[in-house]
Order: structure tokens, then sequence, then C-alpha cells
């Protein structure tokens, strides 16, 4: 979005001690940060321990942590009922997490309505839904503990235009019965909210989508210990051959830049977990790549438009410095491979006619990426910050930008800003909104 | 291509294809060549050559004067070419010369004798074309060089490299590389110093879309984003000192690149044509698409675009060109916008000038750059946009050649009467969009021979307006006054004929002005914004550059000879009766005197009918005619109390009319300041306007007068009384543009008296300017709709004394 704002989220709800766990803390304790579970959560997982459903097989790690006996009454009290949704209705995508409790217990179990049951039968063992729901498989968080809980957080995306689909099911599936609430971030939340009351009869709890967003993204970083690391950088960014995704420790993050590439992009300056502006947007983001690869070559996927990207030569479609000065503008140290016109060369008709469509895809995707380097990078400046973390769908398997990204990054600043990256890239606003249902802030 | 001159039938151009069919149009300085184009007929069509199908050079109007072209600046950038050339320009000038003494007697009994001259002047041109028909121009260049010694041509831009050996072969003129950058900020800062109203800021939906900027004195530092192909930022810090801070790829390059594989649309102007005519609502994903209605906790509004294209990205569904050229415009414009915006912030300039091909003038571009900066700085930075946008580096690479001529010397100005270049026109566009206000005239540049440089006296020359009324913002003044000129062009015509009594072409080349001068009004009505800020100065200056375009330089001579042989034989008397008044009598009779002089003025429509039917309408009779007092406006009691006080050191006396007014108004005042110890510095103009008195005049005048009067003879022989052109030739005054040598002058004496008599440079102009010493605005309003205007009738007196607030009570 092309605005400035400042957003300054509200301390009061945040001045629990609880609220504001350290790094530490919260890795050590692969918990929910500044969650008010966070301590009592542990006696109700040793209860669910003790008593596995049949099937559930609790971590054994988890139930080797030592932890003090709270009351399990009150965390119950608290606690809102299955099942757990965080939703994220963007531009282009929606995205849902879906925290599945692996710790039922038979009481639960036989307890548990029919319809939760169905959901959670219906979400985990498939990974497609409909023609364009799909699960991210391999970003799923196993034996997660959640409020207490312990299960595995599901990530789903589809997009947005097949939200009436969506709502559709939740009719059908009686979701309005099991009273719970949907907590929802992102534009859709405000757009559709009428919808989802008239179609589905469900309230939508709206929470606001830079919160969530930043919510989100420390919350999955401090979470994240085994596996691949949630935060990595590309070493060697400008030697293609030797450039290598490596994981990188986010601590002490503050102050960073917050890079959410969406169907448009929001830069957020992040100085603590309560405190940050959004510094500027800019249009030009994900959507624009999609929408106008679709309009050149034809494409209608996203998937099918990096596919292409991939295979094709953006030199042909762009105007090199080279083009023009016949090498490097040395005087301002412009090397001749720099791009001096995006499309520049498609002012030729015999160009245009030469091109292939895949040339044109990447040349979209690096036009587009540049340019959100390029506003990044004066925004890190204007701000004196120099970590930058990119999310949001469009790096989603484009690693073509991200490395493109980190290259731009580090040629443009002289080595003095770092790109980095979170694995969870577009899921965060939806982490945001799930944290939001377990602990109001 | 898609430059036009102006769009005519293609039968009219003729299809001459081929070298050998692309003749020379003629010597420019032959008046039979000067035909207007939209004139032509069959047989000036004849003359019209069609370089390919659709490139058709009118000779008369486009490369104008490219005979004599002295130096060539090409300024070669990713898509287009800007030529600019200097050519010496012959043209006639008028002369006073004193008759021999000892001849005087026999000769006639006139005072001076007047004589038309030829005249070389320095005039700068200019031109684009795509690099598509680089090949075909400088075919044509090099067939119509014939008096050219140059031997080098500057060349600058990206393509300098790409075309110096196209450019060495087809012009046989060694190519000279100059740096793009430097070029570029050369160019800016001669515009910026050089041309009034240059830089203007764009509002769509104001009442004035172009508000034109005065000349700062200091222009530094400030922000260049240039558009061409990409984007490039400088940030400019002195003359000398600049530094390319950043730029973008996404630039001009990128809407016609990007726009022509979406739309199918091979031009540039017919990209910018469609978006004019689009919706990116249908494109772009906004806001409220996202939320249904605003962002209300960031303060995004609903219709704020949230993801450009955003709505294209699916396969079934259709866009319109339209649509798709108006998005890609919005998306390009916001993005330079906002990278301008950060480079702004970062280096903290609030100046920010916005140039290149991208621009050109285009309402639609301007807006959307405008939105952008408007709302990424919340108003804090202002969009500038500059005229000459697309020529900083050809200027800039023109003045690198010209350094041996040591540019900075002298001052431009821009000739209103001529443009060499092409309009941008597609020919598929309807013609009447050609009245767009976003289109300027590329005028040529005239070097003056002077420099020019701001009065020092000006209490704040960062905000001082000569011109009394905008007439691009009063819309009923405007009316006025465009009515106004267009009436009196009869007699305008009918008086340059009378001037020239004995050449008999001077019919035909009179009505060749009048065509030339009824056309620019005409333009001016539907493009208030052609060539600036529009005026009653700029009208009248456009007229005496037409006028000087059509080798009338100076209409009034014999008439303003005719009347200064009758005011001076009539002076002696005048003395005499002021000298035989008491004291507060007569400084009231001189200021009467002035005043009554002033109504000799055929530059007013009411005046020059009266002198025409009634040639005996006399001093006596002006005095009658005059408003008693109180007048319209009235401090003659605080000017009379003030003469009662210590003497001024120095008055400087911006002079009006010749004849009754000179003579018999203004030298009887001077003298009663001189015989009270003040000095004074008459300044005239320095080239013919009206009926205004030139310096040439004045000069002889005064020595004549001189030689009836001790007390003027003394004030020239002691040097307490000095004649100084104005550097103007126009019936209006610009206090910040006046001959160095003046404001020199006016600053060594410790001037603490400005003088500024008549309408055209006390009313017209300089009404509301705000001196820092003492002046005194001296005029009678000739005009009734200007006197209705002012709350007074016909003949209403504006008599405005004003002191600076601290001076006041030492004066009194």
């Amino acid at each position: 979005m092309a605005s400035n704002g400042h957003h300054q989220r509200d301390d009061d709800s945040a001045d629990d001690e609880d609220e504001t766990p350290t790094k530490k803390q919260t890795r050590s304790n692969k918990d929910v940060p500044g969650s008010g579970c966070l301590l009592r959560s542990e006696a109700d997982k040793e209860a669910a321990a003790a008593d596995p459903p049949a099937g559930h097989t609790p971590s054994p790690r988890r139930a080797s942590d030592a932890m003090p006996r709270l009351r399990s009454d009150s965390v119950k009290k608290s606690r809102p009922p299955f099942p757990w949704f965080g939703m994220d209705i963007g531009g282009t995508l929606v995205k849902l997490v879906y925290f599945e409790p692996r710790d039922i217990t038979a009481e639960e179990e036989q307890e548990e309505v029919e319809n939760l049951k169905s959901i959670r039968r219906y979400l985990t063992s498939n990974t497609a839904y409909g023609t364009t729901g799909i699960r991210d498989v391999h970003l799923e968080l196993r034996e997660l503990t959640l409020c207490g809980r312990t299960g595995n957080l599901h990530f789903i995306r589809f997009p947005t235009h097949d939200l009436p689909a969506f709502l559709q099911m939740g009719r059908n599936k009686h979701f309005s019965s099991l009273h719970t609430s949907l907590c929802a971030t992102g534009g859709g939340a405000y757009k559709f909210e009428a919808d989802f009351r008239t179609m589905a009869d469900l309230q939508l709890h709206k929470l606001d989508e830079l919160d969530c967003l930043i919510r989100g993204v420390l919350y999955i970083d401090a979470v994240v210990s085994s596996g691949p690391s949630e935060c990595y950088y590309f070493e060697n960014p400008a030697e293609p051959e030797r450039c290598v995704q490596r994981p990188y420790a986010l601590e002490n993050p503050y102050p960073l830049l917050l890079v959410n590439i969406g169907s448009g992009v929001s830069i957020m300056a992040v100085y603590s977990e309560n405190n940050y502006k959004r510094v500027t947007g800019t249009s030009l983001g994900g959507g624009t790549f999609l929408g106008l690869c679709c309009l050149l070559t034809g494409c209608s996927t996203f998937e099918e438009a990096l596919q292409m990207a991939s295979q094709g030569e953006s030199t042909r479609v762009d105007k090199l410095v080279r083009d023009i000065y016949g090498g490097d503008y040395e005087r301002f140290g412009l090397p001749g491979w720099a791009v001096a016109s995006s499309f520049g060369n498609m002012m030729s008709k015999e160009k245009r006619e030469s091109v292939s469509k895949e040339d044109l895809a990447r040349a979209t995707l690096v036009t587009i990426t540049n340019n959100i380097g390029s506003i990044t990078r004066m925004c890190a400046l204007n701000e004196n910050i120099e970590r930058v973390v990119f999310v949001g769908n469009f790096l989603r398997v484009n690693t073509l930008s991200m490395k493109l990204l980190a290259y731009a990054m580090d040629y443009w600043s002289k080595g003095q800003l770092k790109a980095l990256f979170l694995r969870h890239e577009g899921y965060f606003g939806a982490v945001g909104a799930l944290l939001e249902l377990l602990h109001p802030s | 291509m898609y430059l036009f001159l102006r769009p005519r039938p293609p039968t009219r151009a003729c299809s001459l294809i081929g070298p050998a069919d692309v003749r020379l149009p003629g010597n420019v300085s032959t008046p039979s060549t000067m035909a207007e184009c939209s004139q032509a007929d069959g047989g000036v069509a004849s003359r019209h050559h069609t370089m390919d199908k659709s490139i058709t050079l009118p000779p008369d109007e486009i490369f104008r004067n490219l005979e004599n072209a002295k130096r060539f600046a090409i300024d070669i950038g990713g898509s287009l070419t800007k030529l600019a050339y200097y050519s010496t320009v012959q043209h006639k000038v008028a002369k006073v010369r004193s008759f021999d003494h000892s001849a005087k007697e026999a000769a006639s009994d006139k005072l001076y004798e007047i004589s038309v001259q030829e005249e070389v002047t320095a005039r700068l041109h200019f031109i684009k074309f795509e690099n598509a028909y680089i090949e075909t121009c400088l075919d044509f260049i090099k067939d119509h060089l014939v008096n050219t010694d140059t031997k080098v041509i500057k060349a600058t831009g990206g393509g300098a490299h790409k075309f110096k050996e196209l450019l060495e072969r087809k012009l046989r003129l060694k190519v000279d590389k100059e740096d793009e950058m430097t070029c570029l900020i050369k160019g800016c800062n001669f515009v910026l110093r050089n041309i009034p109203h240059e830089a203007f800021v764009y509002a769509k939906h104001a009442d004035s879309e172009f508000r034109f900027q005065t000349t700062q004195p200091d222009i530094f530092p400030y922000l260049l984003v240039n558009i061409g192909s990409g984007v490039s930022i400088v940030k400019v810090e002195s003359e000398d000192k600049f530094e390319r801070i950043g730029g973008s790829s996404i630039g001009g390059g990128t809407f016609w690149g990007l726009g022509a594989l979406l739309t199918k649309t091979k031009r540039f102007d017919e990209l910018l044509q469609l978006a004019s005519k689009g919706q990116h609502t249908n494109v772009d994903m906004l806001v409220k698409d996202i939320y249904g209605g605003s962002y209300g906790s960031l303060g995004l509004t609903g219709d704020l675009i949230a993801s450009s294209f955003g709505k294209s990205a699916t396969a079934d569904k259709e866009f319109s060109k339209e649509d798709m050229a108006k998005s890609l415009l919005h998306m390009i414009s916001n993005d330079i916008g906002q990278l301008a915006c950060l480079y702004a912030k970062l280096h903290q300039l609030s100046r920010v000038y916005f140039g290149g091909f991208f621009i050109r003038g285009h309402p639609v571009t301007m807006h959307t750059i405008t939105y952008s900066i408007n709302f990424f700085t919340k108003g804090e930075v202002q969009a500038l946009f500059l005229r000459h946008e697309g020529y900083l580096g050809a200027i800039g690479a023109f003045l690198k050649g010209a350094e041996e001529d040591n540019p900075n010397q002298y001052s431009w100005g821009e000739n209103y009467a001529g443009s060499s270049g092409l309009m941008s026109i597609s020919p598929e566009m309807n013609p009447m969009q050609r009245a767009r206000s976003g289109t300027f005239d590329m005028l040529e540049m005239d070097r003056l021979e002077r420099q020019l440089v701001n009065l020092h006296l000006l209490q704040d020359p960062s905000s001082y307006i000569p011109d009394t009324v905008d007439l691009t913002e009063d819309a009923p003044a405007r009316e006025y006054w465009l009515d106004c000129f267009e009436e009196a062009l009869d007699g305008v015509v009918k008086r340059a004929v009378a001037s020239q009594p004995d050449m008999a072409e001077s019919v035909e080349r009179a009505e060749k002005f009048r065509h030339k001068y009824r056309h620019k009004l005409q333009t001016l009505r539907h493009q208030p914004f052609a060539y600036g800020s529009l005026t009653v100065r700029s009208l009248l200056d456009t007229r005496e550059h037409c006028l000087n375009e059509f080798n009338f330089p100076d209409p009034y001579s014999k008439i303003k000879q005719k009347e200064n042989d009758g005011a001076l034989k009539y002076y002696r008397k005048a003395v005499r009766c002021l000298e035989s008044l008491e004291w507060e009598q007569r400084q009231f009779a001189l200021v009467r005197g002035v005043l009554a002089g002033n109504v000799f003025d055929w530059g007013a429509k009411a005046v020059s009918d009266v002198l025409e039917s009634d040639p005996e309408f006399g001093f006596e009779e002006a005095k009658r005619q005059l408003e008693e007092r109180p007048w319209l406006v009235d401090s003659y009691d605080q000017w009379l109390q003030r003469l009662k006080g210590r003497p001024h050191k120095c008055a400087l006396f911006f002079v009006d009319n010749s004849g009754v007014d000179i003579i018999l108004g203004v030298m009887p005042f001077v003298r009663e300041l001189l015989a009270r110890g003040t000095e004074v510095v008459l300044a005239s103009n320095s080239g013919p306007a009206l009926n205004d008195v030139t310096n040439g005049e004045l000069q002889i005048l005064t020595e004549r007068i001189a030689a009836m009067d001790p007390v003027i003879q003394a004030g020239l022989r002691d040097d307490r009384l000095t004649l100084i052109p104005s550097g103007s030739s126009s019936p209006c005054l610009d206090l910040s543009r006046l001959d160095k040598v003046l404001a020199m002058v006016v600053r060594e004496r410790h001037t603490d008296l400005v003088i500024i008599e008549g309408m055209g440079r006390a009313i017209h102009t300089n009404y509301y300017a705000t001196l820092s010493c003492e002046s005194l605005k001296m005029a009678v309003i000739k005009n009734s709709w200007l006197a209705d205007r002012l709350g007074g009738k016909l003949f209403s007196v504006v008599f405005k004394y004003e002191a600076p607030a601290a001076d006041a009570d030492v004066a009194v």
C-alpha cells in the first residue's frame, strides 16, 4: 500500500510482565511468547501426557520438561474452545493457520462434537482443498505447545476469490455451531465481514494486519528451534555459484526494517515488540508481478509466472547501462550490467517481436524486485536501520527474488545492509491472528 | 514519425521522398520565406518536405535559421534526440543619429535622423525527434547547413556514444562528447537563472493549472529528478557541484516499453493519450478492494492503490488499453515520486525539479507525479516542473561548446515570436486536443548583449513578481486583454505599414505579422500557459517580438521623432512658466506635468484613438483631462511633505513615452530634482517598444535640452545626470532583469528614490513592488476597463509615494 503511516501498538495491554518475554525465555521454553499461558500450559500438558489419546504420542522432549504445576482449571477457562484458527485475508491470498491438538484425551475425544472432528480430519488428512486450497506441509510446526496444548500448527492458503467457497464449506460443516470466535486480519477481514455473517453465520474478530504481522514474526522466530532455521540469509550474494542460504540467528532483532511483500508492499520500522511504525509502502508488489505477467504472457498462476521467469532472460527486455553507454558509467559508479531502463528495450518494435514470454516474466520479476529493494534501501537509510527482514508470499518459492534482494541490498549499500528472510514468509499475519485468539492483547 | 508541427490533412503534405527532393527552405532573412504554415495553400504545401510518409517538415517553422547555424549541440537520449543550435539572425534595427551640427539647419528641421540598419544577433533554437529518424534529420541538417564554419558538434546523452560515428559521417563535423549529467545540470542552472517562469507547480483542479515560479536569485541547492528512459536523481549544490545520488530503472522507457507490450500501441504520446482516457481502478487493486473501504488505522483511504495491476492477475478477463495505460502511468509516476521524496528527505532538500522526456508537459503525468509527491511528503515538498524539461542536456552541451564565448556574460531571453520545434502531435490525434493546456511552445532564446540582474533595491528579490495581474489565473481579465489586443491589431498593422512608406512589400509583411500575432493570441485563448505566465506584459512583449520578426523594428520611430521635435519647441516656455511659480505650487505643477505628459501614449487604446483623430490634442488639453485631486491613489501630501525635508541622494527614474511626456513632463521634474541637489539616473529602454523613448533618442533629446537649459547642462557636465539603458525593450518593466551597468550605477550612487512612470511600468507591472528605499509610482489610467477595475475612471491618476517603514519617520 502506497502510504506512510506511523503506527504504535497500544502498550497498555502489553505492560503485563508476561507479555514481553525475552528471546531467551521463549527459545528455551519453545512456547508462546508473552502468553499468559506460558507457565500454566505445562501443567496441562503433563496431564495430557499422562493420558495420551490413542495414536497420539506426546513429545518425550516436551514431557521431560520440568515445569511448575499451576491451576489447570483456570487455564481451561481462559483457553478458548477448539478449533483454533488464525486467518489473514489479503488482496490475493487467504492465509489460514490451524492448530491441531495432538494431546486430546479420551475424555475430550468423547466430548468432541462431530463437527469439530470432521473439520480437524478434513484439514489434517488433506494437503489440498478443492482446486485451489493448499496446505504447505513443509512449513508445518510439529509438537508445538500453545496455551497449554500440544499439537501441530498447519499452514493453509487459498486465493481470496475462493473465499465464497470457503464460507460455503464453513456453512456446510456447521462451523458456527462451534461458537468459536474467528480471529481474522488483513483487509478481507473488513471487506468480507458481512459475508462471514450472512453466508456462514460467523462473527469475525477483526484485527489490525500490521499488529498481527509483527506479533506473528516475533512468535514464529521465537518458537522455531529445531529443523531448518526460521531466519536465513544468502552468503556471497554477488556470486551466483557461491551464493548459499545460511541460517541467521535473529537475536536482539531491534531495530529492524520489516518488508512485507504481498499484493502490495508495506515497510515497517520495528523498534520493539510494541513499538513500530509503518514507514511507507509501494503498490508495486507481488500483485503487480502476477498481474503484469498474466497480461504479458497469458499465464494465470504465480507458480506458472515464476516458472517462466526462471527460464527467461531479463537483459533482452531491459535496457542496461552498457546498452546506453557501451560499458560502465564510471563517473557515477554505475556498472554496465545495471538496469538503466526496465523494459527499455521494448520501446523497439523489433525487440518486442524477438523476446519470449519467459524473458518478459523474468524482466517483470526483476523490475518489481529491484524496485522493492531500492525503496527498502532508502527507507533503511532514512530510518538508520541496517537489518532488513523480507516476508510475504511474493517470496514463496521465489529464490530468484530473494537472491536478487540479497544482492541489491548488499551491492548498493556496499555491504552495509543485510537482507534476511523467514521460512514462513506469508503466514505471519495469520499466526498473529491466532495468537490474538489465544491471548487477546 | 509522430512529430508534426500541426495537424493537417495528409493530402496537404506532398510526398517528396528522398534526399533529392529535400530542398532548402530558402533564405530566412528574406521576408518571403517567413510564410506561416497554417496558411499553406497548394503552393506553400509544395515547399514542405516529407521525409517519409509521416514526417512533414514545413521549412519556415522547423530548423529555422539553420543556414546560419554556428554551433550545434545534440543530446541523444534512449529514445529521443534533442538538438540545440545557435544561429546568427540578421534583422533590422532602428537607429537614431544626431544630425551634424553644421549641416543641421540645411538638412531639415528635424532633431535627429532615423536609419534602419542590419543587426546580427544570436539565437538558440531547439528541436527534437525520435532516434529512429536521426539519419533523416542529419541529412536534412547537412543539406541546409550552408554558412557554418563550425567544425564540431557537442554531443551528450547516452546515445552520443552510439551515434558518434553516424554524426561524424553525416555532418562531417567532429563529435565532441560531453558528460551527460554535467550538461543536464548546466542546462538546468541556465534555464532556472535566465528564463522567467521556467519552473512551475502543477495543480490539476486549481483555478490556474500552472503556477509559475519567479526566478530565484539563489537557485541552490535543489534536487533534479531527470526522467528519461530511466531515472537519475541528482543533488545540485552549486554551479559546479553536483552528485548523482540515486536513480531508478523504472522510468519513461518502462512506460513506453511496457506500455507498447500491453497495449500494442507503439508511440509514446499515443500511450499517454490512452492513459488520459483510462480508468486505473479497473486494473489496480485499491485499498478498498481489499478492505471494502479505507484502512482507517493507518489513514489509508480506500482509493489508494494497494497493488498496481493487482486486478489483472487473472487469465480470463480482458482489460482495455486505456485502463492499462493509465494504471501503468500511475504506477511509474507514483514510484518515481516516492523515490524522489525518499532522496529529498535523506538529503534534506525541499526544492525538487522534474525533468526529462517522460514529463513533456503532459498534464496527466505532471498530475500523477504532483499527487505522489504531495502524498509522500504530506505537502512538505512541492513538485516543480520545467518548461524546457526535455532540453536541459542539449542546452548544457551547447553551453559547454560556447564556453569560449563566455556565455555567462550574457543574459538570455525567450523570443515570443519564434519556435523552431515540432509540436508533439500524433497524427491520429484529434486536432482539438492540441489545445490541451499541457503543451508549451519551445521558444527560441535570444542572446541579449548585456547581462541582466536584479535591482538591489528590491525589498525581497525572491518574492518579487513584476506583473500585477496574472492573466492565467484571472479569466475575466484574460478575456478582456486578449480582446483588447486583438482589437488593437488593425491599428498596429496600419501603423507598421505607415512606418515604412518606401517599402512596397511592407503591406505583405504587416499581414504576416498580423497573422502571426493573431495566431499567438488565439493560442493563448486556448492555452493561456503556452509561454509561461500570461500577463499584459507578455502580450505586449509578444507583439514587439512579432513586429521585429517581420522587420518592423520601430513602427513609431517617425511619430516619436515628430513629437519630440514638437515638444522640444515648447520646453523653454514650459520651464519659464514653472519657474514663475511659488515653490509649493511648482511642486504640484511638476507632478501634474508628468501626469499630463503621460496621457500622451500610443500604447493605450483610448488615447491612440484620440491622438489619431485629433493630432492637436495638446499638453494643456491633457492637463484639463486629468482627474482633480483627490486622485484615485493619492499620496501627494506625503510626497510634498517629504520634499520639504532633506534632498534625496540619488533618484532612479524609469521614463515612459517620448514627446511631451519625456520633454515637458519628465525633464522639468528632473531639473527640479537636480536643482534640489539630487543626482538623477534616467533609465530608458534599450530598444524600441511602442512610442516609449529609447536610450538612443533620449541621449539626443537631453543634449538638445542641455543646450537650452543650464541646469540640465550642468547636470550632464558634472555627471549628476546620467542616462543609462534599462536593458529592456518592453513597454513594461521587470526590476529583476535590469542592465548590469544600470544596476551597478544605481548601487554606487546610493540611490534612495526610485520613480516609475506610466501605466506599463507602474500599473501593469510593479504596482505592488516593494522597494527598500522610497519610491514614487505615477501613472494616468488610460484604459477604462482597468480604471473600472481599480475603482476609478478614464484618466484617473495613480500617485503612489511609499517609504520603507524604517525610513518613514526620518522622511517626515
